[in-house]
């Protein structure tokens, strides 16, 4: 690639940068405190940030989760829950909580609200940017804190860590199983795809895009371009001039996206396990092909639809049961890199 | 007898304080180093908390910096007062405030006295040992290194780029040769005082505060001339990953560094709240004169940096991308592809799969469905038989299905009707092993009772597709195991070939193939050949077929086929 044509390139992406970084300064008034706890935030505490509604069921084991493995402090959005979601976080010792009725779709699906609160509050923390139904699993996650691994990260001079989103899905029917709020959802879904996702490198972003996994083999098997993306880089030493471009699937400035390694070796990498196919999933689809606040003017909730219309298995005889990370680590499904 | 400790302090000072109690509640007076960069308050808590030891002091402070002299002078500083302060000191033990002693520090004790005279520091020359990382070695001692790497590393970089142009080499002083090795020794005394006493010092000193990492090399060349007895190792157990930063002990490292026999290990991380309240308790199990052995630690930080720089070649995920052509091998496994076979012979895949150790599926890459073996909508980790995501992505599909089935050989089918985006990966993949009969597209046009102007383009764009794909297996830059017959000269002698193929592959029993499969009608397939060619379609990839349009008899004439590349 020519010099002229890299320069060219680098600036779009700063100015691209430079203008989400904006939208979310606009956005700021969208958002209205309920429950700043901030002050409690130290030097090296580590940040976990999330937009939410309606998470009632996920969001205590979420939160337990994430407190085991040494998240200091959790900032949420409220965006209009109406299951008490709000009630249940601002009585958190370690949350802050804002609430917006405005649109998700509009707030770029809740990344603007979060890019600001993490220039104003994630500067030179760790921050962890998950979904409530993401849960981290990375290199010895059963006996090392996340502070290990960021302590890791910091001593190697690395700024992100990368992640494959990895759906877990029941056997049986979807809605066979109900979870109760706080109960290991994995005790339901344990299944997985562990080998067929496929990837191809951004030609200017240089993040991975990764698809496939059993929602392209249930839900896209003939527009398997529209299975939705699972690469996600969820762990970033963050710096207020950094920007999420779409969901936490990629970053600017880009070398931020370097999360994999080019020349055959493997960096360390972990997994989101994502719990999004709970008993909840078809009232959920049912509320957002109303509400169409999704991706992609909600096609992906419109392809759900159509399947979950016929309460179908996601499960097979060659899915694998989820057992731990080193199970995942055997799959190739993440690495533990040099960490050792 | 005793054993003094100079111990090198920069950051968690709470743990390094722990540590310091230890070595002096065992009895081993203790001089310890503070970064200047550490605060003013910060030391002052620091040395409070220490302030009831007698046997620790603290030593001239100095501004260090990784890779420079800043850390030689802080050693030197902090030794110098170990001499001069504790007569009973009979070897010094240089540790940083991240070690941790794994064995009872009495066995320390007993283990040097019982060696009063020997030196324990690693110490190489730089001819013998290629030393690790940064591709500076020998350079370390030739060029000049007044910059900070961590702070200037451009300026860093073009000063030495700067001094390779112009070939500038330092001298080394008179009568000393580069010797390299770990930072962390343990020195006599005599051997210490001889060091830190010679004449020479301000020269030496001059000469490695311009060396790359001088505490890599101002002891362990200065060794040398005084020790009469060296033992070459480091009594701290410390790995290195492959970019040069010390691997790092947590939690669950606890049983490895037990069984290791070390005295000593570093670096601890400072929340390993498990191994500092192990290692450091009282009545600790003894183990005597074990010697230490590191060797299964060794292995597990090895393998990490082999996993790190090389990887898992044929697995492609979210931290493993290799660039195409950069690794030789595409996949993880062997795997065998038949080309034509399934069109010369009839359910090839069936009597394939009778007499090979290995799972046969059909045309993995035919348009529709994958035809996987036994015909399932799901395979092996969860592929789908949808032939929109296996084009999606076809590459991704083979290594995919070669990754999940490791262990057990796969062999599909392949033809120019199928999707061919593989080519390049197989032709390239050391891992293929192709297997081609040409021109047997023909016989499925042959059997079908089309409009034969159809027939004819249809020949003509099979004959092209097969032809560059041909072209690829054929390519300098193919790395597949590829055999070629044309058709009329496989079916001369059909079992020869199929044999030294399946010998290849692993047969399910050790004797030679008794049933041969089932070849296809080929009544008047002669004549049919002649038509296209009287059509102007020449299908020359058949090779010489006889015009006979009767039964073909296979002459006694053998050919052997021939390997295009191994």
């Amino acid at each position: 690639m020519g010099i002229a044509k890299s320069l060219r390139i680098a600036g779009r992406l700063r100015m691209k940068r430079r203008r989400l970084l904006f939208r979310s300064f606009r956005k700021r008034r969208q958002l209205h405190p309920v429950e700043n706890r901030t002050s409690r935030i130290k030097a090296d505490s580590i940040l976990a940030f999330s937009t939410v509604r309606n998470e009632m069921v996920r969001l205590p084991y979420f939160l337990e989760y994430y407190r085991a493995l040494g998240v200091n402090h959790f900032l949420f959005v409220d965006n209009e829950s109406d299951d008490g979601t709000a009630e249940y976080l601002r009585e958190q010792p370690d949350v802050s909580l804002w609430t917006t009725p405005e649109s998700y779709k509009l707030s770029r699906f809740g990344v603007d609200w979060l890019t600001w609160l993490q220039i104003k509050y994630g500067h030179n923390h760790w921050c962890l940017t998950v979904d409530a139904d993401e849960i981290l699993v990375y290199p010895f996650c059963d006996t090392r804190s996340l502070r290990a691994l960021t302590d890791w990260l910091d001593d190697s001079s690395i700024r992100s860590f990368g992640t494959l989103m990895l759906d877990m899905y029941p056997k049986g029917p979807l809605d066979a199983q109900t979870c109760e709020p706080g109960q290991d959802p994995f005790e339901i879904l344990s299944w997985f795809d562990s080998g067929n996702y496929m990837m191809e490198r951004h030609p200017e972003l240089h993040n991975l895009w990764i698809q496939g996994g059993v929602r392209a083999r249930k839900f896209f098997p003939d527009q398997p371009r529209r299975a939705p993306s699972l690469n996600k880089t969820p762990l970033v030493k963050w710096n207020r001039r950094y920007a999420y471009v779409s969901s936490t699937h990629a970053l600017l400035p880009r070398e931020l996206n370097q999360v994999y390694d080019q020349w055959g070796g493997e960096k360390a990498s972990g997994v989101l396990l994502h719990t999004k196919f709970l008993h909840t999933i078809g009232e959920k689809t049912r509320e957002e092909m109303q509400r169409r606040q999704h991706f992609g003017n909600s096609e992906e909730y419109v392809a759900y639809h159509d399947v979950l219309q016929h309460s179908p298995d996601l499960w097979c005889k060659w899915s694998e049961k989820y057992i731990n990370w080193r199970q995942l680590e055997i799959l190739g499904l993440m690495s533990k890199g040099n960490w050792a | 007898m005793s054993v003094g400790v100079v111990m090198l302090v920069h950051t968690a000072l709470e743990r390094a304080a722990q540590v310091a109690r230890h070595w002096s509640d065992s009895g081993c007076p203790v001089v310890i180093h503070v970064d200047k960069r550490v605060s003013r308050s910060g030391y002052a808590s620091f040395v409070a908390a220490l302030d009831d030891l007698p046997d620790i002091l603290f030593s001239e402070r100095h501004r260090c910096e990784w890779g420079t002299w800043s850390l030689v002078a802080a050693s030197q500083t902090a030794s110098a007062l170990m001499l001069a302060r504790f007569a009973q000191v009979q070897h010094v033990y240089l540790a940083s405030g991240s070690c941790l002693p794994l064995r009872p520090v009495s066995e320390l004790i007993d283990y040097l006295s019982g060696r009063p005279r020997t030196d324990f520091i690693e110490s190489a020359t730089i001819e013998d040992v290629p030393w690790t990382t940064g591709g500076l070695d020998a350079e370390r001692f030739t060029l000049r290194f007044p910059l900070s790497w961590k702070r200037h590393r451009r300026a860093f970089d073009a000063y030495v780029a700067l001094q390779r142009k112009l070939r500038i080499k330092r001298r080394m002083p008179e009568g000393l040769v580069p010797h390299l090795g770990s930072q962390w020794w343990c020195l006599t005394r005599q051997t210490l005082t001889a060091i830190l006493e010679d004449p020479d010092r301000e020269i030496y000193d001059r000469y490695f505060s311009r060396v790359w990492i001088p505490d890599e090399s101002y002891y362990q060349t200065l060794v040398r001339l005084y020790s009469d007895h060296i033992e070459s190792r480091s009594l701290t157990l410390s790995k290195f990953d492959f970019e040069g930063k010390p691997h790092v002990f947590y939690d669950d490292h606890l049983q490895l560094l037990r069984r290791s026999d070390c005295f000593v290990a570093r670096k601890i991380w400072p929340h390993a709240h498990r191994l500092y309240d192990s290692f450091l308790a009282p009545g600790q199990t003894l183990m005597h004169d074990a010697e230490p052995n590191p060797g299964k630690i060794d292995r597990i930080f090895s393998k990490a940096v082999e996993r790190r720089t090389k990887g898992r070649p044929g697995l492609y995920m979210q931290s493993r991308f290799p660039r195409w052509g950069h690794e030789q091998v595409k996949t993880c496994a062997p795997y065998s592809v038949f080309e034509g076979f399934s069109d010369l012979f009839e359910n090839f895949d069936l009597w394939l799969s009778q007499v090979v150790n290995a799972r046969v599926h059909g045309h993995l890459f035919a348009p529709g469905d994958v035809q996987f073996h036994g015909g399932g909508a799901v395979f092996t980790g969860a592929l789908s038989h949808s032939g929109d995501i296996r084009d999606y992505n076809a590459k991704a599909f083979l290594t995919s299905l070669i990754w999940n089935t490791r262990g057990e050989r796969q062999c599909f089918q392949f033809s120019p009707r199928d999707n061919q985006e593989v080519t390049w990966l197989m032709a390239e993949d050391p891992n293929a092993q192709i297997s081609v009969i040409t021109g047997t597209w023909a016989l499925a046009l042959f059997r079908s009772k089309g409009n034969f102007d159809q027939i004819r383009k249809e020949a003509a764009r099979l004959q092209r597709i097969e032809n560059d794909h041909m072209q690829a297996l054929q390519s300098p830059h193919a790395r597949a195991r590829v055999r070629v017959w044309s058709m009329a000269d496989f079916i001369e002698s059909p079992m020869e070939p199929l044999q030294s193929v399946l010998d290849e592959i692993g047969p399910r029993a050790t004797q030679r193939i008794s049933e041969a499969p089932k070849m296809v009608d080929l009544n008047g397939f002669g004549r049919f050949l002649q038509n296209l060619k009287n059509q102007g379609m020449h299908p020359y990839s058949v090779g010489d077929y006889p015009m006979t349009g009767e039964a073909f008899e296979p002459r006694q004439l053998r050919r052997r086929a021939y390997v295009v590349k191994s």
